[in-house]
């Protein structure tokens, strides 16, 4: 609430309280005082009130709390002059818009190219490039040399997975290379990433021989650069890839991925071999990330220019702000010369599944809002997720949802600056918006 | 803000530590006004008379670099912009970008009733509290004042929650603040043939304006300057926001050139909260799906980038739920610790027939699981373990939540099973199953393992308990 107080009903309210102060003093004009109730003296009291009025606000501040009148739930006075004292303008002052660029981003981000051609001894068609930046993405302060792009999982065996996303892919889930052809002809993915889950001793414990015929099979089906995941078993990955890179040679694949907690010499030693690049992994930890980056450089001898990094997607809701800022730190960091961090960076976008406002059919609590249908959460979920980290600095993004690689395509392109369309006028959207 | 030592701030303070900001020093009193955990008035010696010149300096030099300003009144007031860093790791983002969602003059009064109250009721449940919309902005698509009044009048009658009030002719603006000025509404929008006399209903009735000049900073510095030397100051800046193409990369820098300025060259002229209008998503896409999904789209974008304020029109649950959460996302302070103390809570009203279950003190897990248990009308024992605010799946990886640290905090909390249940049962967590056998051994209890999210806990009581 609002209460307007002129100072003389100040001054009235105060008399009886007998205040010597006050006696004799008499006042000039009337200002009008606005108190609302909310908390604290702030600031704005200085700039609003004008030195003079200012003083005598206080002082009568100081005056009403002495009789117990609640200003300490005041949060603002300013001083409503009856007839504005600034000046009424006839025209507008012009005025020039100017602001300046980052000087400290002087470092760019290296460019790791992924997937070879013939002409390099590979057989993909077309190569990827990621990174190359020199500001924070789709900044004004130097152009952004490549755009983001999207990988799509294909997994080696049917493995559960939400219901939006399933419903897309139950025609092709027990076979790897229909599968990759059906994300890259018919969801537009920019690449295939194909994890060899069924390694996994607790799942079916699938010799590294025998998944890396799933690896084949998708590299004849596709032409796009792929990725070649494990199955995130620390113990048993490094076997798994080691193979799958040798039946790779030369193409230039993404193997994810090498961490801190395994046998990471023999991931950068088999990338190193085959002509691979590698994708360092750590959770949601700078220093972590720095540490992997230089013993991958300096102790296994990989190439600058053979390094993307996970720092670790954690979904909307559910430790995203970990996540973007962890990115945004290492993006900066990067920029500004850090040389363990100046990588293209990569993330497990699908984590956004997890999240149970993406599959869940309702929500568990009685209090919420209706959720309303999942089948239009669940791709939201996995663009927002996507789209933060993309600001924050996220080079390629790993995903599942057919209808949400399109509109993270979309947007990305759009702020690289790749989408043109009509223009909009809005000079009068308040009445044109029909909605 | 104009410091950034806690030193410089100690200069202002009557330095006596005298106790009563509930700091132990007025030096500890800097460092919270530093980090903006406390505020300059929360020192009651600093109001007295004899300070009054350093009082004034002080919240001069402490006055955020990008212009904090209210709108509306009372409980559901809200506060736009005050920020002081660009990127939230080296501080953090303060006031949440507030959400409102439109209604036009043209509607059906039953209509409209209903989506104001769909507005002001939305709700959704996360950490411990729950989330929400700020305003309603009411747009003229009649352009006519006795219509807009008519819809104005009736919106603030159903609803608490601020307005703003959007038309580009100024008497439709002037027939809606007739009926809402007390409200403290936003005036939209003030534009460089209307600014004459927008100025003067927002000099008049002292209520915030936007300035709006689609895709030309100069025009809105122009715009900024002139309303500043007319004496208005709680000014938010549109610089218009184009839903597609290259307009929409133009508007996403303008937004950064703009916040930069204020921030990073201390631009006072421009250094004003920043409003996105995602609504714009619906002139350019046909279908309903389509255009809630890009708008929210936008949003997000505006969330993470710097809008302050943003106007928007879905409010589908698969729109709302996304958009409040990226704005919890981006302002969540990254330097509050999100843990809970540990011990063991009754969740309803307990007997000695009711579950116990086990859970971290991860602030994000323990109120997911409880409200889950509490919204479902479960009366049970949530035992909270204490695994430095890690949740479940990667204290179990990274060793925190452990059989020891669960006995621990049942030896703790003195809650012997014997005296307090029937049953003498544990619930572990789904993503736990690989501790049961050890806290069987430790404890000597009964384990049963859980679904892995707690939202299915109910439905897995109805198979699995009592146990048999
Ligand atoms: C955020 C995160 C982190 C953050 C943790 C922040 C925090 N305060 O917890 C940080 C960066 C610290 C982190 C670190 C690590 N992490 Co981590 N992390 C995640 C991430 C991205 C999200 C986890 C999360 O917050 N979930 C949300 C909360 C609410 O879930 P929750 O606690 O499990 O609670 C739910 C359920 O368990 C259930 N529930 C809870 N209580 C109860 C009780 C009962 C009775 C029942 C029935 C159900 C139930 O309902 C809840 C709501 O759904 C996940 C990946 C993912 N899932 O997306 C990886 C993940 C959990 N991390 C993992 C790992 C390996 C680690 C590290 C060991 C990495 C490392 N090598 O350093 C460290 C360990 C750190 C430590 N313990 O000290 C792995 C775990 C693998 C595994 N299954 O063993 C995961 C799955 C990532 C992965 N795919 O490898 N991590
Ligand atoms: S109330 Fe003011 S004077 Fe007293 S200790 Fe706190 S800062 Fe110092």
């Amino acid at each position: 609430m609002v209460k307007k107080l002129k100072i003389n009903d100040v001054i009235e309210l105060l008399k009886d309280a007998d205040v010597e102060a006050l006696e004799g003093v008499t006042f000039e004009g009337d200002i009008e005082l606005e108190i609302e109730e909310t908390t604290g003296i702030d600031s704005l009291f200085a700039y609003t009130l004008g030195e003079e009025t200012a003083k005598i606000g206080l002082y009568l501040l100081n005056l009403a709390r002495s009789i117990g009148y609640p200003v300490d739930q005041i949060a603002r006075i300013q001083a409503q002059p009856p007839t504005p004292s600034a000046p009424k303008l006839s025209k507008l002052i012009e005025s020039k818009f100017t602001v300046g660029t980052i000087d400290e981003w002087k470092t760019p981000i290296e460019e790791v190219t992924l997937g070879a051609t013939s002409s390099d001894g590979g057989t993909r068609g077309h190569t990827i490039t990621l990174g190359g930046e020199r500001a924070l993405p789709y900044y004004f302060d130097a152009p952004m040399p490549n755009r983001n792009y999207v990988t799509i999982d294909v997994f080696d065996m049917p493995i559960s997975m939400a219901k939006t996303v399933k419903s897309n892919y139950e025609d092709v889930m027990e076979d790897a290379g229909e599968w990759a052809k059906k994300v890259v002809n018919e969801f537009d993915a920019d690449m295939v990433t194909i994890h060899l889950i069924s390694t996994d001793p607790l799942i079916k414990d699938t010799p590294a021989v025998e998944a890396s015929k799933t690896v084949e099979e998708v590299l004849q089906a596709v032409d796009v650069p792929i990725v070649i995941g494990g199955s995130g078993n620390p113990a048993k990955d490094p076997e798994v890839l080691e193979r799958a890179a040798e039946v790779a040679e030369g193409e230039r694949c993404l193997i994810a991925s090498a961490n801190l907690n395994m046998d990471y010499e023999r991931i950068a030693a088999a990338a190193n071999k085959y002509g691979h690049v590698v994708l360092a992994w750590t959770q949601l930890e700078i220093n972590a990330q720095k540490e992997l980056n230089r013993k991958l450089m300096k102790q296994c001898g990989v190439d600058r220019d053979r390094i993307v990094v996970d720092p670790t997607t954690a979904a909307l809701g559910y430790g995203l702000d970990y996540a973007y800022t962890n990115m945004e730190r290492i993006r900066l960091a990067g920029l500004i010369g850090d040389e363990e961090l100046n990588f293209p960076m990569s993330s497990g976008t699908t984590n956004a599944w997890g999240a149970r406002e993406a599959w869940m059919v309702s929500s568990p609590l009685k209090e919420d809002s209706d959720w309303g249908p999942r089948e239009y959460r669940g791709p939201i979920w996995e663009i927002v997720t996507g789209l933060t980290l993309a600001l924050g600095g996220n080079d390629l993004f790993m995903m599942m949802h057919p209808g949400a690689v399109k509109v993270l395509k979309e947007i990305t392109q759009t702020l690289f600056g790749s989408i043109k369309t009509d223009e909009t006028n809005l000079s009068n959207w308040v009445a044109e918006v029909l909605a | 803000m104009k410091v950034n030592s806690p030193l410089q701030i100690y200069k202002y303070l009557p330095q006596t530590n005298c106790g009563e900001c509930g700091e132990a020093t007025c030096m500890a009193f800097a460092s919270h006004l530093l980090d903006r955990s406390k505020k300059v008035a929360d020192c009651p010696p600093l109001l007295d008379d004899k300070y009054k010149k350093k009082y004034l300096e002080l919240s001069e030099l402490l006055a955020p670099e990008i212009r904090e300003v209210i709108a509306g009144v009372g409980e559901t007031a809200v506060k736009i912009g005050g920020d002081d860093v660009l990127y939230r790791h080296q501080l953090t983002f303060f006031n949440p970008t507030v959400l409102a969602y439109d209604v036009t003059d043209t509607m059906s009064e039953e209509e409209l009733v209903d989506r104001v109250k769909r507005i002001s009721g939305f709700k959704k449940f996360y950490v411990g509290s729950f989330l929400k919309l700020n305003m309603v902005a009411v747009r003229s698509t009649s352009n006519d004042p006795e219509r807009f009044k008519r819809a104005v009048k009736k919106v603030s009658e159903t609803t608490t929650l601020p307005l703003i009030l959007c038309s580009f002719n100024p008497d439709v603006l002037a027939a809606g603040l007739e009926v809402s000025a007390d409200k403290k509404p936003i005036l939209y929008a003030a534009t460089k043939e209307n600014w004459q006399q927008v100025s003067e209903l927002a000099l008049k009735e002292r209520t915030p304006v936007v300035l709006f000049s689609p895709g030309d900073l100069d025009e809105l510095k122009t715009l900024a300057v002139s309303f500043r030397e007319m004496g208005i100051e709680d000014l938010i800046l549109d610089p218009g926001t184009y839903p597609r193409g290259e307009q929409l990369k133009t508007t996403f820098q303008n937004f950064l050139k703009i916040r930069r300025a204020g921030i990073k060259e201390g631009q006072k002229d421009i250094a004003y909260p920043l409003m996105a209008t995602p609504i714009t998503a619906w002139m350019v896409n046909e279908d309903p799906i389509r255009a809630s999904y890009w708008e929210t789209v936008l949003a997000s974008v505006f969330t993470v980038r710097y809008g302050d304020v943003m106007i928007m029109h879905s409010i589908e649950p698969y729109a709302l739920i996304p958009e409040v959460l990226i704005r919890e996302t981006i302002y969540t302070d990254p330097r509050t610790p999100v843990r809970v103390d540990p011990g063991v809570y009754e969740v309803g009203n307990p007997t000695k027939d009711s579950p116990v279950i086990v859970t971290t003190n991860f602030a994000l897990t323990y109120y997911t699981v409880e409200s889950d248990l509490s919204s479902n009308d479960i009366d049970c024992y949530l035992a909270t373990v204490d695994t430095d605010g890690i949740g479940v799946e990667a204290s179990v990886a990274g060793g925190q939540l452990t059989a020891a640290k669960i006995k621990e905090t049942f030896d703790n909390a003195g809650f012997d099973f014997k005296e307090k249940t029937s049953h003498n049962t544990v619930i572990l967590p789904g993503l736990a199953a690989r501790l049961q056998g050890d806290v069987e051994d430790v404890t000597g209890l009964n384990v049963k393992i859980g679904p892995p999210d707690s939202g299915r806990i109910p439905g897995w009581m109805e198979t699995n308990w009592p146990p048999k």
